[in-house]
């Protein structure tokens, strides 16, 4: 860890966010450093995805500093935002697959767009995002013919094609049956062994969160309750924490 | 100070809106002087909107004409000029009924489709998906539908006009026995290009209108289902109203640089 904390990729401080009447975020600091899976979690509806949502200007902040790779994001203009989702990828939680495109399709579409023209190169690169995530012998199917798990993998193939340095995950492995989950923690993990990716995963799979994670953050009430290893989180004395974890709701039946 | 208030609020309410269309137009030049034209997009808008609407175009135009046809020649007849009615009908199938009635049949047809299409991919988060991959959402979604607008609403009013004009022809000539050559020398005698110029030029304008209301209602859509129903209703109803109230100015305009007579 010595080495990952001298280089922080992405940098969130005092983040505040307001949607509508309810504060969501309440000033959050937080760094993730290059080459770090980083895993948030959090009981639903606290801010794990808003926040996420900063860290690649899809929301900005109403106050707070967002910087990714060194620059200040927070009031770049949409169009000057280019070079930094070159750099950082996104799968959404409902995977926002195009729905008029192919799984193939939805697939190449990041590399088309980024200029990627040799059709060998994009088929290869492709076909590898479609393998790692076993669809290979679903590339021609439209997205509205895919089961919801199907359709989450091929969100994670578009993620991953583009070999970006960082990539967030919105709850990857949220309804994949085990192995096909332990298949995308092998995946998150290899990515980071491999090419040294940054990983932003907000998740609610406690199983997925100790396999892949070097350090988890517990958002609560629009703040970061933990921050600290998987072992950290496994002694954390704060009952909330043991709660969440545990899967205690305190309610009887 | 109550009676006030209604009024102001909806004075900035449309203040709003307005510089929020600007706010699209000022990306869609963006979006053109970025220079990335997605030709097969735009060439599949175009089946979309201009072959897909020809069938309810043809068919307005049409009885449109036929009926307008029907209607003047009673009162033609007894003037004694019922050999003119192909000229009247001419006339205002090219300057108003064949751009308005293309603009209003392409607003509920295209318009709907346009602000459902691209308020789905919002509500869905597609139009995120591709802010995230770098890809401009105008540029995507609204240039290439802009350009194909812009292309076939001309087509379409021309054919409106054509088919408008050939059932004045079936009714007066082959329904009431007007002799052909009169209906066609009044016809031709009291219309030229600047009639079909005029008509173009609305149909620009319209087009141009449908597609910023509609494309605006599909970008700021939200709350899911219900949210882009309501943004289909909205775009239709905003850009058929805004396409009749600038008819209005437009014919004014219009009407200095193409006279159509003393008024």
């Amino acid at each position: 860890m010595e080495n990952l904390q001298s280089q922080p990729f992405i940098e969130l401080r005092g983040v505040q966010k307001k949607l509508g009447w309810q504060q969501i975020l309440r000033g959050i600091d937080l760094k993730i450093y290059r080459g770090e899976t980083l895993v948030i979690i959090g009981p639903s509806g606290e801010g794990k995805t808003v926040m996420m949502k900063h860290v690649i200007g899809l929301m900005r902040p109403d106050s707070g500093e967002v910087i990714v790779d060194g620059q200040h994001i927070e009031k770049m203009r949409e169009r000057d935002m280019r070079p930094i989702r070159a750099k950082v990828s996104m799968m959404f939680q409902n995977a926002a697959l195009f729905d008029s495109m192919t799984v193939y399709q939805n697939v190449a579409f990041p590399l088309t767009e980024a200029g990627v023209r040799d059709p060998r190169e994009v088929d290869k690169r492709v076909r590898e995002a479609l393998a790692v995530v076993d669809l290979s012998e679903h590339g021609d199917k439209l997205p509205v013919n895919l089961s919801g798990g199907m359709r989450k993998r091929a969100g994670i193939a578009r993620a991953i094609v583009g070999h970006s340095q960082c990539i967030l995950y919105d709850e990857p492995t949220a309804s994949l049956d085990p192995l096909v989950s332990d298949v995308i923690d092998q995946m998150i993990i290899r990515l980071k062994k491999r090419f040294n990716v940054t990983s932003l995963v907000v998740t609610h799979d406690m199983k997925s969160m100790f396999k892949i994670a070097d350090r988890i953050a517990m958002l609560k009430r629009g703040v970061i309750r933990f921050l600290g290893t998987p072992d950290e989180l496994r002694n954390s004395a704060d009952p909330e924490v043991q709660d969440f974890i545990e899967g205690r709701s305190g309610i009887t039946a | 100070m109550n009676l006030l208030r209604l009024p102001g609020r909806l004075f900035l309410e449309s203040l709003y809106y307005l510089g929020q269309l600007a706010g699209l137009v000022a990306d869609l030049f963006h979006a053109v002087r970025s220079g990335i034209w997605r030709l097969k997009l735009i060439a599949s808008q175009i089946v979309a909107i201009g072959y897909g609407s020809q069938t309810v175009v043809v068919v307005t135009g049409a009885f449109t004409g036929a009926v307008f046809t029907f209607q003047t020649y009673a009162k033609f007849r007894e003037f004694g000029v019922e050999t003119s009615v192909g000229a009247i009908v001419a006339i205002a199938l090219c300057r108003e009924l064949g751009p308005v009635l293309t603009g209003l049949m392409v607003a509920g047809r295209v318009g709907a489709a346009m602000a459902a299409d691209i308020g789905t991919m919002k509500v869905t988060e597609q139009v995120d998906a591709l802010r995230v991959m770098g890809v401009d959402p105008v540029g995507y979604l609204v240039l290439p539908r802009f350009a194909a607008m812009l292309i076939s609403m001309p087509l379409l009013i021309a054919e409106s006009i054509t088919f408008g004009l050939f059932a004045s022809y079936l009714v007066t000539v082959h329904g009431y026995g007007v002799p052909e050559p009169w209906f066609w020398t009044h016809t031709t005698g009291h219309t030229d290009m600047t009639d079909l110029t005029v008509g173009m030029i609305k149909g620009f304008v319209f087009g141009i209108i449908i597609t910023l209301v509609s494309c605006h209602q599909g970008l700021i859509a939200k709350d899911g289902a219900v949210g882009v129903g309501n943004g289909t209703t909205r775009a239709v109803v905003i850009s058929s109203l805004a396409l009749l109230v600038s008819n209005f100015f437009l014919s004014i305009l219009l009407n200095y640089f193409f006279p159509l007579g003393t008024v």
